[in-house]
């Protein structure tokens, strides 16, 4: 029996210790008409043996590709150490650590993860994870509405790059309690501050600042940050933490840089797995803390004055809370956090800066190199370490043959960005080489109809 | 034996180089204002620092690996490690979830496999895997019961009757929905009052929420009289999968007359807790809530396996994530049920059930008062300590405390609100008798020792790394990262 220890003899006692015939007779509280006899759409079980067997051979029919994609998920090489440890059964099969004095190991761990994350973002407070960026990304706005003491506005202005799918789950996910995200309008792939007009006597609770936004472009941060002060909103910042090592951190955004940051958590150390498990940060200045969703540990001492872990400010959450709380999440993703903790400690502030040092020159390279061929251009800038490049001709052809030569060679901006033209988005982190991106031109190149010189 | 925070074992310019590019490009192209001016304060480490702090900090925890966990309501069981290492084959996790179907056939047909299982376990037509945890599954469930009546033109509707034993989670959801709680009071012998909820019912009635069995840890047996009055009165039923390894392959929450379910994978199917997630919260549904499943969910076309998405499927209440849910857990969940089978599935809630009836009879037979004594225990059931606290002062935290010192993780405590100095115990199907008859006889150690020198109860843990914590302190002073810490601690 899998996972059961019981021998019979056992069953026997602990079924008449309990003065009750059969493990059937347990469900007697069950009326006999809601009853199931069994489970036939379920097959029979299989050996460790067999499954492994099953799942070698269906994960050989996922197909090895070189990878030019990003689009919100991106690979970068992730120490062997990081995995290793996060998988240890201490880490992986202990839970939310309600029993601080249990699980100083994981209440530690969540600490030194805010910190870090606190110090990437530039801002005072983070919590111990939300479900992924997209979710993240509409917990912000929640908050922000929560938060804007000015403003009694429901609304939230986002620039039109945000990341398309997170617009969809943050309409999702919004629409229940009236939050409303409107669109701000955008030039040459970032936000247009001329269309700010537009707006002004309007009352809105925040603008939202993807960084870079979803073409890879880096949005004028800092005169949308006063901007938006100005008038009495707060600024969110969405963000991709790599980045962070190396570009200016929200918190030092305009004059008095922004007030909330979100992102997704997946670049810090966590496999692309095929689109999850990932996990979406959020952090905060010290003010708005009490409007934070989600779990937060404090630091504190123990009756004999020694220094531990709790977790703190749960007059915010569901468990105590209920339907007043700030948001219903309970379970987050603990474990990626684990995994991004040793990440980012085994990388440090030196390494991760050269990551994305390395992941912006690649990405140049790799415009440089598809520019190169006739009819491929590429005009918005700056950028971090994803760019759009227009084909002369529809991109969806184009990939599909890519895809069947073995190059993941990007995402098609077509269906959501018309305005663009054949606009391609393509990424080259640090795991890329010289070879990868000539590769990908070339067979780009053949694909067009263009010689290659050698 | 403090382990320093990994802040305080940083020294300037100390490095794991082999972890990072070697030679820094200068990003001259970028403009200077948009670069950052100082490093982040991350740690300045050696791999063995980090590898050595980590290891030495998860040894700090209690885990299922490491202890007996009973901690009710979250089916603390264990996680094979088959699932794991399967899950993270190569050809899954290097997988970029933007792919073309074409290159991802093997993991979209655990998917769909996945969701044909998950269907005959709750007996519902539709299930989409995306949510990620149960509290996502029950936004799904309440958000699909509101677009159905929108749909249907019958906007008044936007109440959700919940019993005051529910999850906290359960009103959390009916707010983030728009919705209006409903409270209603549970019975003496723990059935939800079906005369309070006949009162409750009317033309605002969205739909209620339930968990059966609940979580006083019992069946709720007027299932069948309380579906027929929420349906009468035009609202649906949500049932919270939190609880379904007590009933797995015993009764289908279709034929109870549930309309929506959500299942905690990493309840019942065994997937890791993680320290707090990532979890996987399906949900399933009958015929009339089909058309309103959160997308993508993985269909069958021209003998292959696709994503169903926003072209497919036009009333979806939309995405609930960026890409496709917790994918990883997905395929651990996999695993398990395909290790388990059929006849596994009904072992686990007979076995569950088992463990716990015999630790309840075994703990009342010790003195201990059961909260519901004359009913069955589903897969957990619970102790009310009121009398021991009012005769010794020995609270049900004293008693969790004095577990740890005894190698036991606690029992959830103080939930359901409604039993006082309640321990709600759920030692799950994996654990073998000597497991939970070592736990009886801790119990019955600690109620003799409160008896005798309550205040030595007390003082527990004291074997644990830290002692009890000022929690209030903690809310008070916040200390919520290193750097804020002004001036440094010690």
């Amino acid at each position: 029996m899998p996972f059961i220890p019981h021998t019979p003899d056992e069953t026997a006692a602990m079924l008449a210790a309990i003065g009750a015939g059969s493990l059937e007779e347990l469900f007697d509280e069950i009326p006999a008409s809601l009853r199931a006899d069994g489970l036939p759409g379920v097959p029979p079980g299989l050996g460790e043996a067999a499954i492994t067997r099953l799942m070698r051979e269906r994960a050989a029919r996922n197909r090895d590709t070189l990878c030019f994609l990003g689009a919100g998920a991106y690979e970068h090489h992730i120490p062997a150490a990081v995995w290793e440890i996060a998988t240890r059964g201490e880490f992986y099969s202990a839970y939310t650590p309600y029993q601080a004095e249990a699980s100083q190991g994981t209440l530690q761990l969540i600490y030194e993860y805010q910190s870090m994350l606190a110090g990437l973002t530039g801002l005072d407070v983070s919590n111990a994870s939300l479900y992924d960026g997209a979710t993240a990304f509409a917990e912000a706005c929640l908050m922000a509405v929560r938060g804007a003491r000015q403003a009694r506005s429901r609304r939230v202005l986002v620039p039109r790059y945000v990341n398309p799918v997170w617009r969809r789950v943050a309409h999702a996910l919004l629409a229940g309690q009236d939050v409303e995200l409107v669109e701000l309008a955008a030039g040459g792939g970032r936000t247009d501050l001329a269309g700010l007009k537009a707006f002004e006597g309007e009352d809105f609770a925040a603008v939202c600042i993807p960084y870079p936004n979803f073409l890879g472009a880096l949005e004028p941060v800092d005169e949308l940050t006063d901007w938006a002060h100005a008038r009495g909103m707060l600024v969110i910042a969405a963000c991709n933490p790599t980045a962070l090592a190396l570009l200016k951190p929200p918190g030092e955004w305009g004059t008095k840089g922004a007030d909330i940051a979100c992102g997704e958590g997946q670049p810090l150390g966590i496999p692309l797995s095929s689109g999850g498990p990932y996990f979406g940060f959020l952090a905060c200045r010290q003010a708005l803390v009490r409007q934070m969703p989600g779990r937060i540990v404090g630091g504190t001492l123990d009756v004999e004055g020694r220094p531990g872990f709790t977790l703190t400010l749960q007059a915010r959450e569901q468990h105590i809370r209920r339907s007043k709380a700030t948001s219903n999440i309970c379970t987050n993703q603990g474990l990626m956090v684990t995994a991004a903790t040793i990440y980012l400690s085994l990388l440090g502030s030196e390494g991760l800066r050269r990551v994305a040092a390395q992941c912006h020159a690649n990405t140049r390279a790799l415009v440089a190199a598809l520019t190169s061929l006739p009819g491929v251009q590429a005009t918005i800038g700056p950028y971090f370490h994803e760019a759009v490049v227009t084909l002369p001709g529809p991109v969806a052809p184009v990939l599909r043959r890519l895809a069947d030569a073995g190059i993941l060679a990007g995402y098609d901006l077509a269906a959501d960005f018309p305005e663009l033209g054949h606009g391609l988005l393509v990424c080259a982190t640090e795991v890329r080489t010289a070879g990868d991106i000539d590769a990908y031109r070339r067979a780009l190149a053949g694909i067009l109809g263009t010689a290659v010189a050698a | 034996m403090r382990e320093p925070l990994i802040f305080e074992q940083s020294r300037p310019g100390r490095r794991a180089p082999s972890q990072a590019p070697a030679t820094p490009p200068a990003a001259e192209d970028l403009p200077a204002g948009l670069l950052r001016r100082a490093p982040p304060p991350l740690p300045e480490v050696s791999e063995l620092q980090v590898v050595r702090h980590f290891t030495r900090l998860s040894q700090l925890n209690f885990s299922i690996d490491t202890h007996f966990y009973p901690l009710g309501s979250c089916t603390m069981k264990y996680n094979p490690r088959a699932s794991n290492k399967l899950a993270m084959l190569p050809g899954f996790l290097e997988r970029h979830p933007l792919e073309p179907e074409s290159h991802a056939q093997g993991v979209l047909e655990c998917l769909y496999e996945l969701q044909e299982m998950l269907k005959a376990v709750t007996g519902m037509c539709g299930v989409s895997l995306t949510p990620m945890a149960g509290a996502q599954g029950e936004f799904a469930g309440v958000a699909m019961i509101r677009a159905y009546h929108l749909a249907r033109g019958d906007t008044e509707r936007n109440q959700i009757i919940v019993p005051d034993a529910a999850h906290g989670t359960n009103p959390a959801t009916a707010t983030m929905c728009g919705c209006e709680v409903v409270e209603i009071p549970t019975g003496p012998d723990g059935d939800v009052d079906v005369q309070a909820l006949r009162a409750a019912v009317g033309p605002r009635t969205a739909g209620i929420m339930l968990t059966n069995p609940s979580t006083l840890g019992v069946f709720e047996r007027g299932i069948a009289d309380i579906a027929d009055v929420v349906h009468a009165a035009g609202g649906l039923l949500y049932y919270d999968g939190a609880n379904l390894n007590a009933i797995l392959g015993r009764a289908l929450p279709a034929a109870m007359g549930f309309d929506v379910v959500h299942i905690n994978l990493h309840k019942t199917f065994s997937t890791p807790h993680g320290g707090g997630g990532p979890g996987a919260g399906i949900v399933a549904v009958t015929e009339r809530l089909e058309p309103f499943l959160p997308i993508p969910i993985v269909g069958r076309r021209d003998g292959g396996y696709v994503w169903l998405a926003e072209a497919d499927r036009p009333r979806s209440i939309g995405r609930l994530s960026g890409f496709m849910g917790n994918t990883g857990i997905l395929l651990r969940a996999y695993v398990y049920m395909r290790l388990l089978g059929a006849e596994g599935m009904r072992r686990v809630s007979g076995y569950a059930a088992l463990n716990a009836n015999y630790l309840m009879k075994r703990l009342a037979a010790a003195g201990f008062s059961p909260a519901y004594p004359r009913r069955r225990a589903s897969h957990e059931f619970i102790i009310s300590l009121k009398d021991i606290a009012r005769d010794t002062g020995v609270n049900a935290m004293d008693f969790a405390k004095a577990l740890l010192d005894r190698g036991f993780h606690a029992p959830t405590t103080y939930f359901p609100l409604l039993v006082p100095e309640c321990l709600l115990i759920e030692p799950t199907e994996s654990e073998a008798r000597q497991e939970l008859d070592a736990f009886a006889q801790a119990m019955v150690e600690v109620r003799d020792l409160a008896l005798r020198d309550a205040a030595e109860v007390k003082r527990a843990p004291v074997t644990t790394p830290v002692r009890r914590l000022d929690d209030v302190r903690a809310a008070r002073q916040l200390d919520l990262t290193w750097q804020s810490r002004k001036p440094p601690q010690e």
